[in-house]
């Protein structure tokens, strides 16, 4: 008797198996304590390393030393938009509820994230620009990157529906987007304000003193890993709590 | 074990200060809402499964 060999799956389905709540879950489970590891593990060499043994900058003096929370924190703010851009994408086209879940539960975090940025950048701005805020583009950009996330936290929060509302904020998302790609490219595109260029480059002219930059690249992971932890566990909130809310909706039904 | 900040000790504390307290609330939250509603969902599963 013939027997057809097993064909493999091809990888992008098994990529679309993560849709499926339980398998989330059960992935997530597995993967979280490695990641709360790295992360805890990368943050105390990342900041540790820069808090006590980084010399100060010739210029600014030991206010470089923010720079392992300022940069980590802005990069995560702008990246954690990105992937729910990603998140919200996938909900409108495939309409999986994990992925709406997972772009809610990232918002908070990116707007922790938005906000430690522009509270270290403000406290560092005091003594190095004399000014604590300017409407310089960067700063501006990021101001209302802060206000979309308040917006996109809060229109999820108002409508009970929770297609409708993965639906909106959705679309809300979209249009953050481009104050997402502002924030990073506001000093390119205009060429004024306060606020320097790019702290990382691949050009090793432009890029942060080798010195400075090993332990930023530590806590940059550091965040990277929190970020992820962080979305992780709350997407798994999220998803017990649309069950609950579907399983109560049941029992008022019955 | 301190090191020398010199005059700007206030200003790079305050950010590390401000961030830890951001981080540990941020994490702290995120902790308290995963048990609260893992817990909330048992309970109304158990509820449930007793009546049928």
């Amino acid at each position: 008797m013939n027997q057809r060999p097993e064909q493999k799956r091809p990888a992008v389905n098994s990529v679309w198996e993560y849709a499926n709540p339980r398998r989330f879950i059960a992935t997530s489970d597995r993967l979280m304590p490695w990641i709360w590891g790295g992360a805890i593990a990368c943050l105390v060499i990342g900041l540790i390393w820069g808090f006590f043994f980084t010399p100060d900058d010739y210029r600014q003096g030991s206010t470089v030393k923010i720079i392992y929370l300022h940069v980590p924190s802005a990069l995560m703010a702008i990246n954690a938009w990105f992937m729910m851009l990603v998140t919200s994408l996938i909900w409108i086209i495939r309409r999986h509820h994990v992925s709406a879940l997972a772009a809610r539960a990232a918002a908070p975090v990116g707007l922790v994230m938005t906000l430690i940025a522009l509270l270290t950048g403000a406290i560092w701005g005091q003594p190095m620009w004399g000014t604590w805020w300017a409407w310089d583009p960067r700063l501006t950009s990021f101001l209302i990157l802060f206000l979309f996330y308040l917006g996109y936290i809060a229109l999820w929060s108002a409508i009970e529906n929770d297609d409708t509302a993965a639906d909106l904020t959705s679309i809300l998302c979209l249009v953050g987007s481009v104050f997402a790609i502002l924030s990073r490219y506001a000093v390119n595109f205009w060429n004024q304000g306060l606020h320097q260029g790019a702290s990382l480059s691949l050009d090793k002219e432009e890029n942060v003193a080798d010195v400075f930059y090993h332990p930023l690249l530590f806590s940059i992971a550091g965040f990277v890993l929190l970020f992820l932890g962080l979305v992780l566990l709350r997407t798994q909130t999220e998803i017990r709590a649309r069950r609950m809310r579907a399983l109560l909706a049941r029992e008022r039904l019955q | 074990m301190m090191p020398e900040l010199g005059k700007y000790a206030a200003t790079v504390l305050s950010a590390y200060g401000v961030s830890v307290v951001l981080l540990l609330l941020l994490v702290g939250a995120s902790i308290w809402r995963a048990k609260q509603v893992r817990g909330q969902l048992e309970q109304i599963e158990q509820r449930m499964k007793q009546d049928g």
